[in-house]
């Protein structure tokens, strides 16, 4: 396989598993704004062991979602009483906290990074959203998942149904955590290489996008927004010359075999984001959708006939 | 167990300086059809809510099933079986049908074991939603989600979910409202049968032809006063009754609705 397809395939992975961190919290009506710091955490807490006490990898892939479930969890009581925006901003600010104290650690390596031994093929990280895929698509299915989306919906009548509003929202925003810390101890172990500036507020916000533009009503939603995103610019990549030909011959001039200015990847992208929210504000995949399609199978004949 | 199944007692509750509740004090008999009655804002919400919990009384108490609840979290409140619908409907719009009854499971499913296993179709917490929903004649949709539903179909859902919790006592507020008059009548025969199972019903609604086919006795509010408390029968020949509806000008003339 070639370098440059593992490449794609290692960090697709780790995208879907930190979609997944972030999407248990936005379930359960917790938009998280702080990815990247629960990453980074995970990220660090992996490099460290593994660099001064020569922990095995899978103890740090261990360790570094356990330390960010955990500070997801610390974090989870008291953004319980934030609300919406209020909510956004608090998790966006700890993630600052966390690139700030990194920064100003010299036993992480400051501002200057810090080399992660242990190297892990791509296939390690795939397994692993492999893995936490299934975990997720489990989750929805029991009750925990029942209550999450109906805190997600309306938390006063949750509450009524005798649903601990404290319990399920901390348990998924700590679980969220500890995905996106997994995500960040396999980009670690991956890229050999982490600093602050790879966890900055543009992968937060890149993170909540895959969650919201893929849906969050379904585990499809957080897996296909994840693809979506990471496969699009590599397939722009190729497509954008050819695309580029086809524009200035239309408008009459002569192709020179140039390449397009790689920022209109970026524009693409955009337009393309402010589309799917204008097209599909739930979300590419939404309940209904999974529903349709897979409502030939569920219904027993004779389900249908009329009751009244 | 004897005794009333819930006793609301000098209950009272202001909203800054509006009295909305003012020392009311009612019984509901164990296994009763009782309506809860009055004008357009005299605290008949107000007072599900202060039984619910999602208010506190500045006043009073309230006891359930030889209880004081007064001060439990509204959470814990429907595990001692006290399960109530709403005026607006509020089910989990992106629900389905089968996982709004479910929801209402919560009280009798909230141990770590329930949480975590699952919901799928051979789960006994699903096969029991399922019998409920056919029991109550509306198993024709069960994996729909609820916001693409008929309104008087949702109506219905909303007190199944309620009865998902196996309360002791259904709290339902206007149930009819917004309903054409064969829907109401099949809602009608819905509570009968539930009433028949043994649950006490409490009902808050307008529709008085209703009242008067369900419920054997009713309470009736005012301005957050407690006006009237005894049988159907003769509520609309009552004059404190007749003067909260009509106006003290009219009371002497009687209804005939």
């Amino acid at each position: 396989m070639s370098g440059y397809l593992a490449g794609i395939i290692a960090i697709l992975s780790i995208n879907v598993i930190f979609a997944y961190g972030i999407f248990l919290a936005v379930a359960s009506g917790q938009l998280n704004l702080g990815g990247a710091g629960f990453q980074a955490v995970g990220a660090y807490a992996a490099g460290w062991l593994s660099a001064n006490l020569g922990l095995p990898v899978a103890l740090t892939l261990l360790a570094g979602a356990v330390v960010a479930g955990l500070v997801g969890v610390a974090l989870a009581f008291p953004i319980l009483r934030t609300r919406g925006v209020y909510l956004v901003l608090a998790t966006f600010a700890f993630a600052e906290v966390v690139a700030g104290l990194i920064l100003n650690t010299d036993a992480l390596g400051g501002a200057m990074g810090m080399s992660v031994p242990g190297y892990v093929e791509w296939q390690v990280p795939m397994i692993g959203a492999v893995v936490v895929a299934l975990l997720v698509f489990y989750l929805m299915t029991t009750r925990f998942g029942l209550t999450m989306r109906a805190i997600h919906d309306d938390e006063d009548v949750s509450d009524l149904m005798g649903v601990s509003i404290r319990n399920v929202k901390v348990a998924a925003f700590g679980v969220g955590a500890a995905l996106a810390g997994l995500s960040g101890a396999f980009y670690a172990h991956n890229f050999g290489y982490i600093e602050a500036q790879g966890f900055n507020a543009m992968v937060s916000i890149y993170v909540l996008l895959y969650v919201l533009l893929g849906g969050t009503q379904t585990a499809w939603g957080p897996l296909v927004g994840a693809a979506f995103f990471t496969l699009l610019p590599e397939i722009l990549r190729e497509v954008l010359p050819a695309a580029k030909e086809v524009v200035v011959t239309l408008f009459g001039g002569v192709p020179d075999g140039s390449r397009p200015d790689e920022s209109w990847r970026f524009v693409i992208l955009g337009v393309l984001a402010v589309a799917f929210m204008a097209i599909r504000p739930e979300g590419l995949i939404t309940r209904t959708m999974v529903e349709r399609l897979s409502f030939r199978r569920r219904t027993a004949p004779g389900m249908k006939e009329a009751t009244e | 167990m004897s005794g009333p199944i819930l006793k609301l007692e000098n209950l009272s509750k202001a909203f800054g300086a509006v009295q909305v509740i003012d020392d009311v004090s009612f019984e509901v008999p164990r296994g009763a059809r009782m309506a809860l009655i009055g004008p357009n804002g005299a605290g008949k919400t107000t007072i599900f809510n202060l039984m619910s919990g999602t208010y506190a009384p500045d006043r009073g108490r309230v006891i359930f099933d030889g209880r004081d609840i007064t001060d439990l979290p509204s959470r814990k409140r429907i595990g001692l079986g006290l399960a109530r619908s709403f005026q607006n409907i509020r089910l989990m719009p992106h629900l389905s049908v089968v996982e709004n009854v479910m929801l209402g499971q919560q009280s009798r499913a909230g141990s770590l074991g329930a949480m975590l296993s699952p919901l799928g179709a051979r789960s006994r917490w699903r096969r029991q939603a399922e019998a409920l929903l056919a029991d109550m004649n509306i198993d024709t949709y069960p994996g729909e989600v609820v916001a693409t539903l008929p309104y008087g179909i949702r109506k219905k859902i909303e007190v199944v979910r309620a009865l998902a919790a196996q309360p002791k006592l259904l709290m339902l507020d206007e149930p009819a409202a917004g309903l054409n008059p064969s829907e109401t009548a099949a809602l009608r025969d819905f509570l009968v049968q539930i009433s028949e199972g043994g649950t006490t019903i409490l009902i808050v609604e307008h529709d008085m032809g209703l009242v008067r086919s369900l419920c054997d006795r009713a309470v009736v509010l005012n301005f957050g006063r407690l006006i009237y408390d005894g049988s159907t029968r003769d509520v609309q020949k009552d004059p404190q009754v007749l003067e909260a509806y009509l106006g003290s000008r009219h009371a002497g003339e009687g209804v005939h609705a």
